[in-house]
C-alpha cells in the first residue's frame, strides 16, 4: 500500500460521494416520452413542456405553487380512530398506512392549508392520490369538515382539489359514510353563501365524484383528467365494448355539461382568484402586488418574478 | 318451491326427504310415514336454526340477494294503501330500477321511494337488476322534493347491489346525480327513514340512506364495495369473497355496533324469503314506530339531528 491508495483515492472518493447525485434527474413524459430536466419539470409544475401532459404533483407542491410566495399555514384536521375495522387484507391496514406515510412523508391523504392567493384569502384543500390512491376515509372526510367549518368562521372561499380512487376499502362502511359528512360539509359552506370550487384532476373516481366532488359552484378540471363513478375497465366488462379513449376524460365531461371549465394548471391560479373575488362581491386582484421575495424561496422568487413581469406588462 | 342456497344443501336434502315420503304415503294410504316425516321436519327445522344462528358474512350476502326475498314493489303492495307510483325525472327518461311514488302508511300520507331488482328474468331486465342509472337518483331527488314541499315523510327501501355502470349513465353524469340525492336527504325538513332490505350497495346506496333514521333487516348487507369487487382488487383474486366479506364488516350486526345504523330488525327463522308475511309485519312496524318517534320533532330539528347523526358517524369502534 502506499499513500496513493491511503490518502488520494478516499479523497477523491469522497469528494464525489459528497456530492449529492439526485438518482433522477429526468423525467420520462409518460404521454410523448421526451425527457425532462428535473428543474424544468418543477418550475413548469409538473407539466410536460412538450406535450402540456399534466403530470401528477404532490399536495405539498400544489400547495405552494398555488399561495403567494408558497406561504400557507395548514389547518388542523380532527385524527380520527386508526384502523377502525382491524381490517386485514393481504397486509394489514395500518402496514399499509406506514409505508403509505413513508413514501410521500405525509400522514393522510388531504392537506387542507389557509392563505392567499393574490392577497385573497382563501381555504384549500388537496387531495393527495399518492398517498393510498388519494382514497377518501375517515381522515379525508374530517379534513373536508375541517376545511368548511375554517372557511366559514372565516369568511373565506374553499377550493378543493379532488384526486382520488375513490373511497378506501379498509374503512368499510365508515369510508361509505363520508359521502353524507362531505355533503353536509358543503351545506354549510352553501348556508354561509360562500364559494366552493372544485378542482377536479386525475384521476377523480367512485364515491369521491359522486359526493363533494360533483356539488361545487364551479367546476374546474386540468386537461386529460378522468372523471368518473365507474372506471372505464368495470364499464367495458359490463357492456362488453371498447372505450374510446376519451370517454370520462375532462375534455369529454365538459362537453356533456359535467363541469364549467377545462384550464391549464399554470392558468389556475389566476383563475381561481378572479372567481372567488367576483363571487366574495371584492374589486378585481391586483396580480403584481404580492409579498417581497424570500431569497432562500424558490418558489417566492419565481412568483415575485412572475408579478414582475406582469406589472411590466401592465406598464 | 324454495330455491335452496349453497349452504342450504344438507336443509334441502333433509326436507326433500320430508317431502317424498309424504308424497310415497298419498300414493299408498297404507303405510303410514307420518311419524318419519314428522321426526325429519323437526330436524330440517333445527338444522335451520343452527345454520342462521351464525351466518357468516359470505352467508349474509347470499341470503340478502336470495331471489325470493321479498322486494320493494312486495313492500309497497303489503303495507302501504293508494300507492300511487309517479314517474320519470322529467329531463330524460324514467328509470324502472328506482319506484316510487304517493302512498298512505295507515291514514299517513308519504313518499316512498326504492330500488327494484324484479322478481323473474322479463322483470329483472326491465328494472336492470335494481343498477339505477342517473334518471334514477333524479326521479328520487323530485319524489323527495315534492314530499319536503308538502310536508310528507319520506321512506326510503334500499335493495341495490350499486349504481349501474353503464357508458349511458356515465355520460349522463351518474356521479352528480348520486350526489344530489344524498345532498336532498340532507336537506329535508321532514322525516326520513331508509330500509335496507337486501343489499345496500356502495353509492348507489348511500344516495337513499341519509336518512333520520337507518335501519337494516337482520340479514341484509351494506358496503362500501361487493365482497368480490374488493377481493379483486385487494387479494387479486375475486373467488376470496368470503375473507373480504368477512373484513368488509358488512353485517347489520356489526353496523350496528359500529354506530352506522339505528336498528336492526329481525327476520323470521330462515330469513326473510321463507316468511314473507311476517317479515312485511316486522317491516311494518318499525317503519310505524320510527315515523311516530319522528313526528314530535320540528323541521329544524330533523335537518339539524340528521346532519349531526351523520357527523358523529366514526367516533366508534367496532371494541366500543
Amino acid at each position: 500500500m502506499n499513500w496513493i491508495t491511503n490518502y488520494v483515492r478516499p479523497t477523491i472518493n469522497s469528494l464525489f460521494s459528497r456530492r449529492e447525485v439526485p438518482d433522477n434527474l429526468w423525467t420520462k413524459c409518460p404521454e410523448c416520452g421526451t425527457m425532462l430536466f428535473h428543474r424544468e419539470v418543477k418550475a413548469n409544475l409538473n407539466v410536460c413542456s412538450s406535450c402540456d401532459h399534466h403530470m401528477a404533483i404532490t399536495a405539498r407542491d400544489r400547495l405552494s405553487a398555488l399561495f403567494d410566495g408558497g406561504i400557507f399555514t395548514e389547518v388542523a384536521v380532527p385524527e380520527p380512530l386508526a384502523d377502525p375495522l382491524q381490517f386485514r387484507d393481504q397486509k394489514k391496514y395500518p402496514d399499509r398506512m406506514k409505508a403509505a406515510q413513508k413514501k410521500t412523508s405525509e400522514s393522510e391523504a388531504m392537506l387542507v392549508a389557509e392563505g392567499e392567493i393574490c392577497r385573497t384569502p382563501i381555504i384549500a384543500a388537496v387531495q393527495d392520490f399518492s398517498f393510498l390512491g388519494g382514497s377518501m376515509g375517515m381522515y379525508v372526510g374530517n379534513a373536508i369538515i375541517a376545511a368548511a367549518e375554517r372557511a366559514v368562521e372565516m369568511k373565506r372561499p374553499l377550493v378543493l382539489f379532488s384526486a382520488a380512487g375513490g373511497a378506501r376499502m379498509q374503512e368499510g362502511i365508515l369510508s361509505l359514510m363520508q359521502m353524507p359528512r362531505t355533503t353536509i360539509a358543503v351545506q354549510m359552506l352553501k348556508e354561509a353563501r360562500l364559494p366552493y370550487i372544485v378542482v377536479l384532476t386525475h384521476p377523480t373516481t367512485g364515491g369521491v365524484t359522486a359526493s363533494y366532488a360533483m356539488l361545487g359552484d364551479v367546476h374546474i378540471a386540468e386537461p386529460n383528467a378522468l372523471i368518473c363513478f365507474a372506471g372505464p375497465r368495470v364499464i367495458e366488462q359490463t357492456i362488453g365494448e371498447k372505450l374510446p379513449p376519451e370517454f370520462q376524460r375532462s375534455e369529454y365531461l365538459i362537453d356533456h355539461g359535467m363541469l364549467d371549465r377545462v384550464t391549464h394548471r399554470k392558468d389556475l391560479r389566476d383563475e381561481l382568484v378572479t372567481i372567488c373575488r367576483m363571487l366574495m362581491g371584492q374589486s378585481p386582484a391586483i396580480r403584481g402586488d404580492l409579498p417581497a421575495p424570500d431569497a432562500s424561496d424558490a418558489s417566492g422568487e419565481d412568483a415575485a418574478a412572475k408579478a414582475g413581469a406582469e406589472n411590466a406588462a401592465a406598464e | 318451491m324454495i330455491n335452496y342456497l349453497d349452504f342450504e344443501k344438507p336443509l334441502a336434502e333433509i326436507e326433500g326427504k320430508a317431502e317424498e315420503l309424504r308424497a310415497l304415503a298419498r300414493a299408498n294410504e297404507e303405510m303410514d310415514v307420518e311419524k318419519e316425516a314428522v321426526a325429519l321436519d323437526k330436524k330440517a327445522a333445527d338444522l335451520l336454526v343452527s345454520l342462521y344462528r351464525d351466518l357468516t358474512p359470505w352467508r349474509k350476502c347470499q341470503v340478502a340477494r336470495h331471489p325470493q326475498r321479498p322486494h320493494c314493489r312486495d313492500y309497497i303492495a303489503a303495507l302501504f294503501n293508494e300507492y300511487t307510483p309517479l314517474a320519470g325525472d322529467r329531463n330524460f327518461a324514467d328509470d324502472h330500477a328506482v319506484m316510487g311514488g304517493l302512498a298512505r302508511l295507515g291514514d299517513r300520507p308519504v313518499v316512498v321511494i326504492g330500488h327494484e331488482k324484479g322478481h323473474d328474468t322479463k322483470s329483472r331486465i326491465e328494472r336492470n337488476f335494481g343498477m339505477a342509472r342517473p334518471e334514477g337518483y333524479r326521479k328520487a331527488v323530485r319524489l323527495m322534493d315534492l314530499a319536503d314541499r308538502f310536508g310528507l315523510p319520506v321512506v326510503a327501501l334500499i335493495d341495490t347491489t350499486g349504481a349501474y355502470p353503464g357508458k349511458g349513465a356515465e355520460e349522463r353524469g351518474q356521479s352528480e346525480a348520486i350526489a344530489r340525492s344524498t345532498e336532498k336527504c340532507l336537506q329535508l325538513k321532514v322525516p326520513m327513514i331508509s330500509i335496507v332490505i337486501g343489499e345496500g350497495g356502495s353509492g348507489g346506496a348511500v344516495a337513499f340512506a341519509a336518512g333520520n333514521r337507518v335501519a337494516m333487516l337482520e340479514h341484509s348487507v351494506y358496503s362500501v364495495i361487493s365482497p368480490e369487487g374488493c377481493a379483486s382488487i385487494l387479494w387479486k383474486d375475486a373467488t376470496k369473497m368470503r375473507e373480504a366479506a368477512e373484513a368488509l364488516r358488512l353485517t347489520a350486526q356489526d353496523l350496528h355496533k359500529l354506530g352506522v345504523i339505528d336498528h336492526i330488525i329481525e327476520e323470521p327463522q330462515g330469513g326473510a324469503q321463507r316468511d314473507k308475511e311476517a317479515t312485511m309485519a316486522s317491516v311494518g312496524a318499525a317503519i310505524e314506530a320510527m315515523l311516530d318517534d319522528l313526528s314530535k320533532k320540528s323541521p329544524q330539528e330533523l335537518l339539524k339531528d340528521r346532519r349531526q347523526k351523520f357527523l358523529d358517524i366514526g367516533a366508534k369502534g367496532l371494541a366500543a
